[in-house]
């Protein structure tokens, strides 16, 4: 049980990468990794509402769209409504708990909710048959795979600033480069994970 | 027909589940904002510089309504918008108005001018540079070149000239002063808007030593502090300063500067033109201080056009308001309408 649960941490993190093995959530990906400090905000933010909607998608999963078998053509819809809301909550609720927390997290919050990575979860999770614990793990795996990515990029990209770029591939073009390349790095952890 | 029923019913019920929880979130969560505020960001700019020190222009407009700034903080939006945001806030006293001011390059030492004493290879930034040795430039008071400025203009007005010298245009530029922060040679200054004439260098050394360096520095030979007629520009520290509030754009500094250091829109200098207006008071003619006006009593005066040095006193000392300043740029046609005003 703790082995599996291990296991989808690693899968998602690593071998199973969602920016770079799913190749979802590229435009935050390549949006907002021009600083290390913004690209752990979104991070964070992105991670909080992954692992919200995790849970969620598993109970309307569960207790809506099975028991009915809605699940063909209201799938996606009724995903949709749950994270629109659960963003624009959680939004509320930290404007209202933490002023200070709302303000580092800026306009990323409200941007989650086009994330597509957040619905690739979603999605995923029945198409895996997981239980409750194991998709809020998956959905925690995923966000954190996706703060690495960011993380790592951002460190990148604030090195590239210092570099001498050939004229041609300035800006968006080495970007580019550099993210293939990371993906072909994540390449390596493949069969690291049973999964 | 089941199905489609349960299917509507479900997504009702969820939306429904999910709209109580919001309505009831934003009950609970609630925060009380002041409606100033979003008065006060509406009259804002919104270009979001941050050159008032508040992160953009929501946080400008937090500060003002809590007391934390006055009503005049904004500088790029200047006397209009303080005078808004003033009668939001019930304010009367916008503060000391000030005159509108914007950047200005002081440092005509571009690659052509000013000599070198290094070849830089590192980072192409001009903070990075000006830390090895002062700079790259010989003169260790000019310009470095690389555009920090350019690059932290949020207004598009800084462009680097093929000379290696920012240039600022004039339209754009809203004096919000991030440039003037970013220079580390301190070559940007913030200078009142209806200035025209200014002293394009800040070497302190003697004038030999800056004629070694650079072909456009100030040599300190004080024959403009000799040709001023208001007493405006004066050499402190082997380096003219032109006084603003002195002085009145008459470009005569501009006339004796052996170096061109200090520049001005020369093309474009002011004549007085005397309408028809004139009763031949004189009073011009007396106050003129390079007595470019000649005419005799009771009838209308004359300027000598090559006399004439633009300073406007005649236009605020007739008592007709016969005097109208036309730009030497102009068209004759201009002039013939100001005569006839």
């Amino acid at each position: 049980m703790l082995k599996d649960l291990f296991f989808i941490i690693v899968s998602t993190v690593l071998v199973n990468n969602f920016v770079f093995s799913r190749f979802l959530g590229h435009c935050p990906f390549l949006g907002v990794s021009n600083k290390t400090e913004t690209a752990v905000g979104m991070g964070m933010a992105t991670t909080f509402v992954l692992t919200m909607t995790a849970v969620a998608a598993y109970f309307i999963q569960s207790f809506i769209l099975e028991p009915f078998g809605l699940t063909p053509f209201l799938q996606i819809v009724s995903f949709i409504l749950v994270i629109a809301s659960l963003v624009q909550l959680v939004e509320m609720a930290v404007l209202k708990i933490s002023p200070a927390l709302y303000n580092a997290f800026g306009i990323y919050l409200p941007l989650i909710t086009t994330n597509c990575i957040v619905m690739g979860v979603a999605l995923l999770i029945p198409q895996k048959g997981y239980n409750l614990i194991e998709s809020t793990i998956f959905g925690l795996g995923a966000g954190l795979g996706f703060t690495l990515a960011l993380v790592l990029m951002s460190g990148i990209r604030e090195e590239l600033e210092f570099s001498d770029v050939p004229e041609a591939l300035k800006g968006p073009a080495i970007v580019f480069i550099t993210a293939g390349l990371l993906a072909m790095i994540f390449l390596g952890f493949t069969g690291l994970a049973p999964l | 027909m089941n199905l489609i029923l349960i299917a509507a019913l479900s997504m009702a019920g969820l939306s429904l589940v999910l709209a109580s929880g919001l309505v009831i979130a934003s009950i609970k969560f609630a925060v009380e904002n002041d409606p100033r505020v979003d008065r006060v960001l509406e009259a804002l700019p919104g270009a979001n510089c941050g050159a008032c020190g508040f992160p953009g222009c929501s946080g400008l407009a937090k500060a003002i309504v809590e007391g934390k700034a006055p009503v005049n903080a904004c500088a790029v939006g200047g006397a209009t918008v303080s005078q808004k945001v003033a009668s939001i806030m019930g304010v009367s006293d916008v503060g000391s108005s000030e005159d509108k001011k914007i950047a200005r390059v002081i440092c005509q030492g571009g690659n052509k001018e000013a000599k070198l004493k290094s070849d830089y290879r590192g980072v192409k930034s001009c903070r990075a540079a000006s830390l090895v040795n002062g700079g790259p430039k010989a003169c260790s008071f000019a310009c470095i070149g690389f555009g920090d400025c350019a690059k932290v203009c949020p207004f598009d007005a800084i462009t680097m000239s093929d000379n290696g010298l920012p240039s600022i245009d004039e339209e754009k530029c809203t004096g919000c002063g991030l440039c003037v922060k970013e220079c580390p040679k301190f070559v940007i200054a913030l200078t009142p808007k209806k200035n025209e004439v200014h002293v394009r260098c800040r070497a302190t050394m003697k004038g030999k030593d800056t004629r070694d360096v650079c072909s456009v520095g100030c040599i300190a030979c004080k024959r403009c502090e000799k040709s001023c007629p208001f007493d405006a520009i004066h050499v402190v520290n082997n380096v003219a300063v032109i006084d603003y509030a002195k002085c009145r754009n008459c470009m005569k500094c501009v006339e004796v500067c052996p170096t061109g250091t200090i520049s001005a829109a020369f093309a474009e200098r002011k004549k007085a033109v005397i309408g028809d207006k004139c009763i031949g008071c004189t009073v011009c003619a007396k106050n003129c201080p390079t007595g470019a006006i000649q005419g005799e009593l009771k009838k209308k005066h004359e300027v000598n056009l090559e006399l004439c040095i633009g300073c406007s006193i005649c236009e605020e000392k007739c008592p007709k308001n016969a005097i109208t300043m036309v730009r030497a740029g102009q068209k004759q046609e201009s002039i013939k309408a100001c005569n006839t005003k």
